[in-house]
């Protein structure tokens, strides 16, 4: 068993990662985590990371060794959907007081809430969180979950991520590494097709994953297992006989894709389900991996056909906003959603971008971006709160697309904002997901709010303004609209 | 007097709990240019802080040390200097309130010793900021336990001690966890309409109201201001909510002779009685007209609203105190308490807690303890135990995600305990089942009311 450091210095050596082949052997050598500045940091540990990647599989029982905080402060808060079982959301810890750290009963008080939850829900497996705390004092989940897969003869997997290692995407790394060691490959199916694929760090979430499926359905594409939304345990554990992959959220998953390839001979792609093109591009991607690996190619004239089909109507819904949105200006904060293949959908429709975060993205996205915006300075790694506020509150937008980390900063400076993060209440992916991504800025831009919360109170005017008081509402609006911009120049 | 029974389980399933350090921070929250920073890794701030935002819907500021391995094992100090000197650069803030976590605790860091280090070290730098440590690490406690810790070590680390001369009309209030902000500004213009001037400690009425500032602010912006506290020692009276609250409440006697007065619950006719009449004794001024008036509205909803409460089975998970104020409330309307639920069995308040015993313990207990039962009353975790069980929620306390405008929803004095009756009443006339055949059949009632008849808690 190697130990979590080797771990985490393998977990950052990704030659699959644009980012990182781009280094030289020294840099490489350091890895990719940034150390955190103690009063100025932000996101999430990498418990938080790798609970997110591994929470979404349905029948697990997710058991959190720790003091209440990790997984008391952090339950049930996530927006992906199940279409069966629900003991994903229930939440269990151990649940750590102080007398079980002074008298070293962690380990003990873990093997038992392990038999506790397998005689009441009895699930097909228990996936074992260790914490900051937990490291410190040395429990040793791995022999405890060991010892506990073969008395109570179920598995239960051990995922040593715990917080002081590092940022959520170490995380998100680590639990990628606890699915390669204990679950993938240690089921065979009993029905394997030329048709099997895999999706990896897709989360479902809003369900948005069923906008897609029904294309892939519509193909005779089977997905064998989606990782990690909506999945079952055994799907995942028999995910190695799949035929080909795709990979829809890179930072997260891309070395749990390049090993199942090393292993099991799966070739993949990366691809998005966000935007038109990018959604054909994938559909496209998938089925010539397929004939690759021999399905017969008559697929892909089946496939083009279903685009050119979908591609249409979507098309066809989307030109009626053209004249709600043309020549509005769109603020993209995100790294989480391909933020080119969005722009180029919403450029199509005549909408404008102010701006693009491109944190997350990869040399290509860059480049890119670049192309479709004809402007670089539009794009930018990140921006201060208080920047952030200055432009939406000079009204350098008409709406904001970001996470909910910055959801007040616009909402704040009265601008519209609009949710495309994990938190978000609407599934975005695929055709119809574009479609409803604008519809829901067309809603949010031209919700009557916005022209009343920027008025100012009426016995806040200036003298003349009041007199100006008992004339038409429009041209009233219109004074206080320019009064309040004129206001906001100021501050 | 209620029976405790503590937690047997190894596996908490559903925590009711949330941890310490987010109480004290919540308490930090409520003072005006604050900045709560918690000593541990990034992932116990970012856990709070969406918990925060999801009750609130509001920017929460709230910072972390950032411990990694090296912090770990070799000592966190240097973080916690940096961290509170970076504060102090960028974001100005009045108080810095150090909130430790299960992490620095666990390690045995002397955090105090270390704070007073930066202070020395960096006295000038640091004019004008208060940096004040609440110990309070998440194996131990829940939110009440931390709002107290960090309210007295406020009251312990900045308000000047000794005997001082009274303000005949000031009065300290230092309200508990379960209070919301229209709590809070409701009990104000209570306190002010008998021309008293109350200093509340916390306020978060001030800062989690929810507006909208002309400008963008990185600490809190409204609540208790850092002068304010500096002067609580001269208040005539001291006024205590929550028996988590009387720990702060004695601290501040020790410090400045300011006596106190402790209200278990703000929430029922009676104690807004004793309330009322102990204003009108220190002010001098009789009742006011409006407020008589609210009290005979509080009467006439209890006529009209006792028919939906009596002999209701509710069954109630939350925090010692605001469990007692709800079983209390519930209780005093005639329905029965079948199952009590709280976080930890530190509370005195637990034995008089109207019910037949009190479980320590989690949602899941709830959900076992819950089975018949007419009500379920907690925060919004309690969605998936009341889909399955078929039994509505009354969400309260902390968190309240899945609802809009928890803040503002009063509960206490005359007018909070007249809505909450209304409340409850609706949630019985919406849920209402008709009758059927089949649900009074004499003989099939007959057969299952042994079980009927049995102790709402048997089985524990």
């Amino acid at each position: 068993m190697s130990s979590l450091s080797a771990k985490i210095k393998d977990a950052f050596d990704e030659p699959a990662c644009d980012k990182n082949r781009g280094k030289d052997a020294k840099a490489r050598k350091e890895g990719c985590s940034k150390s955190l500045t103690p009063g100025a940091a932000a996101g999430g540990c990498a418990f938080d990371g790798a609970k997110i990647v591994l929470q979404p599989i349905t029948d697990v029982a997710h058991l959190v060794h720790a003091p209440l905080a990790c997984e008391g402060n952090s339950w049930d808060n996530r927006g992906a959907v199940s279409s069966g079982p629900t003991l994903w959301r229930t939440s269990f810890t151990t649940d750590l007081t102080e007398l079980d750290l002074v008298m070293g009963q962690g380990e003990r008080k873990l093997f038992k809430a392990i038999r506790e939850i397998k005689h009441t829900y009895a699930p097909p497996a228990i996936f074992v969180y260790s914490t900051c705390v937990t490291a410190l004092i040395g429990d040793d989940i791995e022999a405890v979950c060991k010892r506990a897969t073969e008395k109570f003869g179920l598995a239960v997997v051990p995922i040593n991520a715990p917080g002081l290692a590092g940022s959520k995407n170490l995380g998100n790394k680590l639990a990628a590494e606890a699915l390669l060691d204990h679950v993938i490959g240690t089921v065979e199916p009993d029905d394997p097709g030329p048709y099997d694929i895999n999706i990896l760090g897709e989360f479902n979430l809003s369900g948005e994953f069923w906008l897609v499926k029904p294309l892939l359905d519509r193909l005779g594409i089977r997905v064998r297992a989606c990782i990690p939304g909506d999945a079952r345990y055994r799907d995942i554990a028999s995910a190695h006989r799949a035929r080909a992959a795709m990979m829809v959220c890179s930072t997260a998953l891309i070395s749990l894709a390049r090993k199942m390839e090393e292993r099991w001979d799966i070739p993949f792609f990366e691809g998005s389900f966000y935007g038109i093109s990018d959604t054909s591009q994938a559909l496209r991607n998938l089925v010539r991996l397929l004939v690759r690996k021999g399905a017969d190619p008559e697929i892909l004239e089946r496939t083009e056909t279903l685009i050119a089909q979908q591609e249409a109507i979507a098309w066809k819904k989307l030109e009626s906003y053209r004249q709600r949105l043309q020549g509005k200006r769109v603020l993209l904060n995100t790294g989480g959603v391909k933020s080119w293949s969005v722009v180029h959908a919403l450029m199509e429709i005549g909408i404008e971008i102010v701006g693009t975060s491109v944190k997350k993205s990869t040399v290509q996205d860059k480049e890119r971006i670049k192309q479709v915006l004809k402007h670089d300075k539009h794009m930018f790694e990140s921006m201060a709160a208080r920047e952030l506020y200055a432009m939406l509150s000079e009204h350098r937008a008409d709406i904001m697309l970001s996470g909910g980390r910055t959801q007040f900063i616009a909402l704040k400076a009265k601008t519209p904002w609009l949710d495309i993060n994990q938190e978000r209440q609407h599934p975005y992916a695929g055709y119809d997901g574009m479609v409803e991504l604008v519809r829901q800025i067309d809603l949010a831009i031209h919700n009557p709010i916005w022209s009343q919360v920027r008025q100012p109170a009426p016995w806040d005017c200036q003298p003349d303004l009041i007199g100006e008081l008992p004339c038409t509402r429009n041209e009233t609006a219109y004074l206080f609209d320019e009064f309040a911009c004129a206001t906001a120049h100021e501050c | 007097m209620a029976r405790i029974l503590l937690q047997s389980k190894s596996a908490a399933v559903n925590p009711l709990k949330s941890s310490q350090p987010l109480g004290a921070a919540f308490a930090f929250l409520g003072v005006d240019g604050a900045m709560p920073l918690f000593h541990g890794s990034q992932g116990c701030t970012s856990f709070a802080l969406v918990l925060f935002v999801r009750h609130f819907k509001e920017a929460i500021p709230l910072q972390t040390t950032a411990m990694d391995e090296v912090a770990t094992i070799l000592g966190a100090a240097d973080h916690l200097e940096e961290a509170i000197l970076n504060l102090k650069n960028r974001t100005k803030p009045k108080l810095i309130g150090v909130c430790t976590t299960a992490l620095v605790e666990t390690r045995g860091e002397d955090c105090a010793g270390d704070i007073a280090n930066v202070k020395l070290k960096h006295t000038q730098e640091l004019a004008g900021t208060e940096v004040v440590l609440a110990n309070t690490p998440d194996f131990d406690g829940a939110i009440e336990e931390g709002w107290a810790r960090a309210v007295t070590a406020m009251i312990e680390g900045i308000t000047r001690s000794g005997e001082r001369a009274r303000h005949p009309k000031k009065i300290a209030i230092l309200p508990g966890c379960n209070l919301t902000v229209a709590d809070v500004e409701h009990m104000r213009d209570m306190v002010e309409s008998f021309g008293l001037k109350p200093v509340i400690l916390p306020d978060i009425s001030g800062s989690l109201d929810g507006t909208v500032p002309d400008r963008w602010v990185a600490t809190t912006y409204g609540g208790t201001s850092v002068e304010d506290i500096r002067e609580l020692g001269t208040a005539m009276q001291c006024i205590a909510i929550g028996e988590h609250m009387r720990r702060p409440a004695k601290a501040l006697l020790g410090l400045t002779g300011v006596p106190y007065v402790l209200f278990q619950s703000l929430t029922g006719l009676q104690d807004t009685d004793r309330f009322v009449s102990l204003l009108s004794s220190i002010s001098g001024a009789a009742v006011p007209a409006r407020v008589r008036r609210r009290r005979a509205q509080l009467q006439d909803a209890m006529l009209d609203g006792h028919f939906h409460f009596g002999g209701k089975k509710i069954a109630i998970a939350a925090e010692p105190d605001q469990l007692f104020q709800l079983a209390t409330f519930f209780a005093g309307l005639g329905s029965e308490i079948a199952a009590a639920v709280t976080t930890t069995d530190r509370s005195k308040i637990l034995k008089k807690v109207p019910a037949v015993s009190v479980q320590i313990g989690d949602l899941g207990d709830l959900e076992s303890l819950a089975v018949g039962a007419d009500l379920l009353v907690t925060h919004s975790h309690g969605r998936q135990a009341s889909e399955r069980l078929r039994i509505p929620l009354m969400r309260i306390g902390f968190p309240v995600f899945d609802r809009l405008g928890s803040q503002h929803k009063l509960a206490i004095l005359y007018q909070g305990t007249r809505d909450l009756i209304f409340e409850v009443a609706n949630i019985f006339q919406a849920n209402q089942h008709a009758p059927t055949p089949e649900a009074l059949d004499p003989l099939r009632n007959r057969e299952i009311s042994h079980e009927r008849c049995s102790p709402p808690l048997a089985g524990q």
